[in-house]
């Protein structure tokens, strides 16, 4: 697997922040920019990645297993986030989830039948006074996501796919 | 396939309800911010970079490093992360004078469930946590510093390295700040995902580039830190804390809260409030006024329970919440901690067992499974609490939640084990008669589960 050269030159500015034995360093960054241009990181990917820093791909394994957020198969070409921890569950964070599972007829963690969507249960986003919250491909964080917004989310969306 | 996005701003939030909302009381890091004004010039507006010109002697004086960590130390300032450890101690462990090189890390890998107050600093004050990092720096000798930032707010992430790029071209990071001798460089680092990174040495083992599982300390990062250097690490809200107190002095800031529970404190107020948000108040100011500039309990409801600090921290009970100051030695003497300053107001609808049970999933959840009893005992908790919120519990479970919870408790590399304990034990304290009716009945006292357990 080869990276475009925007890719590099991202990688490029991530390594360049840590010392020059410490290239490892940058591996969760490196890995985050593989995701965002491939959607998810691949075991290609990581054999790359690897070879970019220096280290061993088990070592890039471990992480990409190890954080929540690498996608480690193909996922929809929008990622949902919903968060449904205490402080989001105590403002209707669980009803989100329900209610996006619902419209998109899936099971949580579930991908659509058109391949555009993925709905995940998440850990706390960090964002818990705009409950509900729902974070889109790892970036954009969406708050206060009551039904009605929800849905004209999920038209929004479909809308741009089409 | 780089998916090309819509445009989602209209789903985000403003900042308005949770941070520029004119309820906090005497803001010092909140003070001014309207979502708009969160760059360099706005920041130098409102007397940004001031203290930093005082510490380097750019507007006559300067400060000695020596004399900027006595002031920390006499501000009664503690760290905002969590564990409300004394700033300016912590400084004064770090080995100035070694030939080494060493780091300053900013912890901003804010997971605590509940919290997001650092969310709206890196948001819509970048550059008070810078400033208060190089004063930290040249404190502490130190020449290298990194912002850990949580990866789920990665939007964050650009816009502080925004904020750094327009810090470097000013001359308040890299070679020779404003003319002096001192050198700090600073970058931005995001984390993708896991609660384990916000505890400090998880979060320098994930910088790493590795899994960030935790270290046993000793030793501790200020002997042998990121890359087995020297290190310091402090939340956002301690760095943001710091250029005030370098303007107005240690004593003036340690006046304005308690005595050993000095300055601000910022509050996120979530969950059964009428107005959920972040508020920036004097430590040592009342719960109950606390909760009214949060908009009260809202729909007509009681309060029930509150968990002061986050998650982790043991709930109390109403009664309890009601007469309390929110600081440090107040909040620990009642028997929880004020952590990371989040504050989960639970009203009178909510069945405890599943509020526990949702806490439970996610420390089993986020164990990172080094530690036998943590990795073990937390999924043996949540599928305790599981059967008995399920109307499957059994007599002697309350008994065995207690043992498996007391058994994880200090037996673990790090915090996180105490931390999925503590809910537990603080449950069973004050609302174990919730957890016998579940377990007697088969149903739920408090009657909002009556649906899901028929």
């Amino acid at each position: 697997m080869t990276f475009t050269e925007d890719t590099m030159s991202r990688f490029a500015q991530e390594v360049a922040k840590f010392p020059a034995e410490q290239r490892q360093s940058a591996v969760m960054a490196c890995l985050a920019i593989v995701q965002q241009q491939h959607g998810w990181v691949s075991a290609e990917a990581e054999q790359a990645v690897a070879a970019y820093l220096g280290m061993p791909p088990i070592a890039v394994r471990e992480v990409t297993t190890f954080y929540n957020m690498y996608n480690q198969q193909p996922i929809g070409r929008f990622k949902l986030n919903v968060c449904t921890n205490l402080p989001c569950q105590l403002r209707d964070g669980k009803a989100a989830l329900d209610h996006v599972c619902h419209r998109l007829g899936i099971e949580e963690g579930g991908t659509s039948a058109d391949g555009l969507f993925t709905v995940q249960k998440a850990e706390c986003l960090g964002a818990c006074a705009d409950a509900p919250v729902v974070l889109v491909n790892d970036r954009q964080m969406l708050s206060f996501m009551r039904p009605d917004r929800l849905d004209d989310l999920i038209d929004t969306l479909k809308a741009h796919a089409r | 396939m780089t998916a090309v996005m819509p445009d989602l701003s209209r789903f985000q939030a403003s900042g308005r309800e949770t941070c520029f909302h004119d309820r906090h009381i005497g803001a010092q890091i909140y003070a001014g911010l309207d979502g708009r004004n969160w760059r360099l010039k706005d920041y130098e507006a409102r007397g940004g970079y001031r203290a930093l010109r005082k510490v380097l002697g750019r507007d006559g004086g300067g400060m000695t490093p020596d004399q900027v960590v006595a002031e920390v130390k006499g501000s009664g300032l503690r760290g905002r992360g969590g564990a409300g450890f004394p700033t300016g101690l912590k400084w004064s462990f770090m080995p100035r004078a070694l030939p080494v090189q060493k780091y300053l890390v900013c912890n901003s890998d804010e997971g605590e469930p509940g919290t997001c107050k650092d969310r709206d600093i890196l948001a819509y004050n970048p550059h008070i946590v810078i400033e208060g990092m190089v004063i930290a720096a040249y404190a502490m000798g130190i020449t290298v510093g990194y912002n850990y930032i949580h990866g789920e707010i990665f939007e964050l992430y650009h816009r502080f390295e925004d904020a750094l790029r327009e810090a470097r071209d000013a001359g308040y990071l890299g070679e020779g700040i404003l003319g002096s001798g001192f050198n700090f460089q600073l970058h931005a680092f995001h984390g993708f995902g896991a609660y384990i990174c916000g505890e400090e040495t998880a979060l320098l083992e994930s910088m790493e580039g590795k899994k960030g599982q935790p270290r046993f300390k000793p030793p501790f990062p200020a002997s042998y830190g990121l890359y087995g250097k020297p290190t310091t690490i402090n939340n956002t809200e301690t760095f943001a804390a710091v250029p005030w107190i370098i303007q107005h002095g240690g004593q003036a800031y340690l006046e304005i809260g308690k005595p050993n529970n000095g300055g601000t404190k910022i509050f996120s107020m979530v969950g059964d409030v009428a107005r959920p948000g972040n508020y920036e108040v004097p430590m040592g100011t009342p719960f109950a006024r606390l909760l009214e500039l949060a908009g009260g309990v809202g729909r007509g409801r009681q309060l029930k329970a509150v968990i002061p600090g986050g998650s982790s921290a043991p709930v109390l009970p109403a009664k309890v919440m009601m007469d309390l100051t929110m600081d440090y030695d107040a909040i620990a003497k009642a028997g929880s901690m004020l952590g990371s300053g989040a504050v989960i107001v639970m009203d009178d609808t909510r069945c405890m067992v599943d509020s526990l049970l949702r806490l439970s999933y996610f420390y089993q959840h986020e164990s990172c499974g080094q530690c036998t009893p943590c990795r073990e005992g937390t999924g043996w908790l949540w599928r305790m609490v599981h059967r008995i919120e399920h109307g499957h519990g059994r007599a002697e479970d309350l008994q065995l939640l207690d043992s498996v919870a007391e058994n994880i408790m200090g037996r673990t590399i790090c915090a996180l084990g105490d931390a999925a304990a503590m809910p537990v034990r603080g449950m069973l304290k004050h609302f174990r008669d919730e957890f016998v009716h579940h377990i007697e009945h088969k149903r739920c006292l408090v009657g909002a589960n009556e649906a899901a357990l028929a």
